[in-house]
């Protein structure tokens, strides 16, 4: 695993400083007949991107680590896995998330919310046999997803620039801050749980370090996004719009 | 006494239901243009179809010595998605509409129905689309129906080579959507004259008579929004207020098909305004074609000539220009003077008629093996245009009473029909 991780990083590292690099000499630029100079029209891609050139080369290499790296690995673990246990590590995994879900709810203060997804979690733990069956939705307990950049949206804040971080994709400062608070929540919260004590540190270490690499297989099996998927030369600017408008959406709700 | 008033109470609970079903004797539910378009097929009225097929989906480079620019470095060959079936079987070609790929949904329901029905099929992009004006076309100028056919057709034979040896084919049959469905026809006669595949039959469905006619209507619909064609962004800026405004009231909890209809349902978009929304997706369509098409061509329209653009270059100025443009500016500005370079002397009304039927219809009329299947209200025809169809087609035209433009594209009726076409 360590070894992988270099071999991304390097490939990070590379993707970032190799931009701007060929240059070979051509004939003079002349200009195109419609420039963006004739235009009176309000903007449609009203969200703030100051970073653009840095998030492009991400998206680049995401792109890159998708098709050589991850969605391999995501193909293999579909191969090997029969359907029925690919649907059990899912709700396993979104069981724990619904935790995330709850936490924002109560700092939302929607009463609602904050007893459904408790009780839920409640539900899919014993019932659902630690969370590897939903029993709760086909209950009438409806699946609410709140994270922490939702939160801070629902106090106020704005999105901020437009940000791609790498492996995880399309975000933004607002989003990307809630991002970081949600996992210093679940860290201090699987602290707060004991830990079998027969249980040595490297043992621990190596559940722990599975499980978050099952974790984000199974996010990267559940989700359909290609990058460069729909050949659009527009691609780039058509995302940034609809992660920032779903976003918008999910904090009205 | 009890008798009659039942019977009143019946003849009143069933008259309206019988009087609408012989209306049109056809359930599908949007009868107006626009709606229908928007909304297509809701799922429990498309026919029962597997969730899942073995289909797979192969990047051919067919253009040899292509240099594809950096900008568009993820693009690595013309993309089709295809399935077979074991035994012998009859193979179909299905050409997508303007803008989409071989993932375009309405292709992909084509592809379930008729693997289920014991067809191999494949799907190609529409020569509209930036994946195949970069990779497929020779010229990356799409638009003439002779060219963008003969492309099409060596895309066809490039698959077929590669395949030949793995698959039993007994015939091939092609069909089309839309510009698609327009292509389709050029492709089988040229067909005629290769004849590689010796198609047996073509289903044109909701084809364009003429290329300039349709886009013209699709064009027109912009002019009802406030403001005209050049206001789009802030017409499209206001619909997505109206549609913020109305998830925001109505306590949704995912932005869904449950909230599209409800949304269609509540009246909150007029049909000027869905008509627009139309307009502004065929917009998005020509964007992408345009700049590729200039890129690939070295630039001077809509992109700085000689300039090369990087894999990391911001594409958003370009995105604005190429969405302020449209078809007929392309047209115009960009096509004319590339066929009239290739046929001097060529006028506007000439080009413009051989971009249709028109120009091959010795070769449709004489021919039983092309059938049309449209609607009534499809907007990309004319009152004229849906004459022609029926005059020149006949009873192979089957046209439904109501359906926009390929909104009952999926409807399990109008499957049956394309099915039963081919068999």
């Amino acid at each position: 695993m360590p070894a992988t991780i270099r071999r991304v990083l390097i490939a990070l590292a590379l993707a970032l400083s190799l931009s701007g690099c060929a240059t070979t000499t051509l004939p003079p630029e002349q200009p195109p007949m419609h420039t963006v100079d004739e235009i009176k029209d309000e903007r449609v891609n009203i969200y703030e991107d100051p970073w653009e050139g840095f998030n492009h080369n991400l998206y680049n290499f995401n792109y890159y680590f998708d098709k050589y790296f991850f969605l391999p690995v995501v193909s293999g673990y579909e191969f090997v896995t029969p359907n029925i246990v690919q649907t059990g590590v899912s709700n396993f995994f979104a069981n724990i998330v619904e935790l995330r879900n709850f936490t924002n709810s109560v700092f939302q203060l929607n009463g609602t919310k904050s007893a459904t997804t408790l009780g839920r979690f409640l539900t899919n733990s014993t019932i659902g046999i630690g969370g590897l069956f939903d029993v709760a939705t086909p209950m009438g307990l409806t699946p609410y997803k709140e994270d922490f950049g939702q939160t801070l949206g629902y106090w106020g804040s704005g999105a901020g620039p437009y940000l791609v971080l790498p492996i995880l994709g399309p975000s933004n400062v607002r989003d990307t801050t809630g991002f970081l608070v949600d996992a210093g929540i679940r860290y201090g919260v699987s602290l707060a749980i004991d830990l079998p004590h027969h249980m040595d540190k490297d043992t621990a270490n190596a559940i722990e370090i599975g499980l978050q690499t099952l974790e984000a297989i199974d996010k990267r099996h559940n989700e359909k996004f290609r990058y460069f998927g729909s050949q659009y030369p527009f691609e780039y600017d058509m995302i940034r719009f609809f992660y920032n408008k779903k976003r918008d959406f999910e904090i009205m709700n | 006494m009890k008798h009659l008033r039942l019977l009143v109470i019946i003849s009143l609970v069933l008259l309206p239901a019988l009087s609408q079903a012989a209306d049109t004797g056809y359930g599908y539910p949007f009868t107006t243009p626009f709606k229908a378009t928007i909304l297509q097929t809701p799922p429990d009225l498309k026919p029962e179809l597997p969730k899942d097929i073995p289909s797979k989906r192969i990047a051919l480079e067919v253009i040899p010595g292509l240099k594809i620019p950096e900008v568009f470095f993820y693009n690595n060959g013309v993309r089709l998605t295809y399935v077979f079936q074991k035994e012998k079987a009859p193979l179909v070609f299905l050409i997508s509409g303007t803008g989409g790929d071989d993932s375009a949904p309405r292709m992909q329901t084509m592809m379930k129905a008729l693997y289920q029905a014991g067809y191999h099929v494949v799907i190609l992009p529409s020569p509209t689309h930036p994946n195949f004006v970069e990779a497929a076309s020779h010229s990356h100028v799409p638009g003439d129906p002779t060219e963008d056919a003969a492309d099409l057709y060596w895309v066809m034979e490039n698959f077929w080579n590669k395949f030949k040896d793995d698959i039993e084919v007994s015939d091939f049959y092609l069909s089309g959507f839309s510009l698609g469905a327009t292509q389709s026809a050029f492709v089988a006669k040229l067909d005629e004259e290769r004849m590689t595949f010796k198609f047996k039959k073509v289903l044109m469905i909701n084809p364009a008579v003429n290329l300039y006619t349709s886009v013209s209507q699709i064009e027109g619909l912009l002019d009802k929004i406030p403001g005209g064609r050049p206001n789009i962004g802030r017409f499209f800026n206001g619909m997505l207020a109206k549609v913020a405004e109305f998830y925001h009231r109505g306590e949704f909890v995912a932005f869904n098909e449950e909230f599209m209809f409800k949304l269609a349902q509540s009246g909150t978009i007029t049909p000027d305004e869905a008509g627009g929304l139309i307009g502004v997706a065929f917009r998005l369509a020509s964007a992408g074609m345009i700049f590729s098409a200039d890129v690939m061509n070295g630039g001077g329209y809509v992109v700085p000539k000689n300039k090369q653009l990087t894999s990391t270059d911001s594409l958003t100025d370009y995105f604005r220009v190429c969405g302020h443009l449209s078809f007929l500016d392309y047209f115009n500005e960009y096509f004319l003077p590339y066929i009239q370079k290739k046929r001097p002397g060529l006028t506007k009304e000439a080009l413009i008629d051989s971009m249709g039927l028109k120009g091959i219809e010795g070769y449709l009329k004489s021919n039983n093996k092309f059938g049309v299947m449209t609607n009534e209200n499809d907007f990309i025809l004319t009152a004229a245009d849906l004459d022609y169809l029926r005059q020149l087609f006949g009873d192979r035209a089957k046209i439904y009473p109501v359906g926009g433009h390929g909104g009952n594209f999926e409807y399990k009726d109008n499957m049956a029909y394309a099915l039963g076409f081919f068999k």
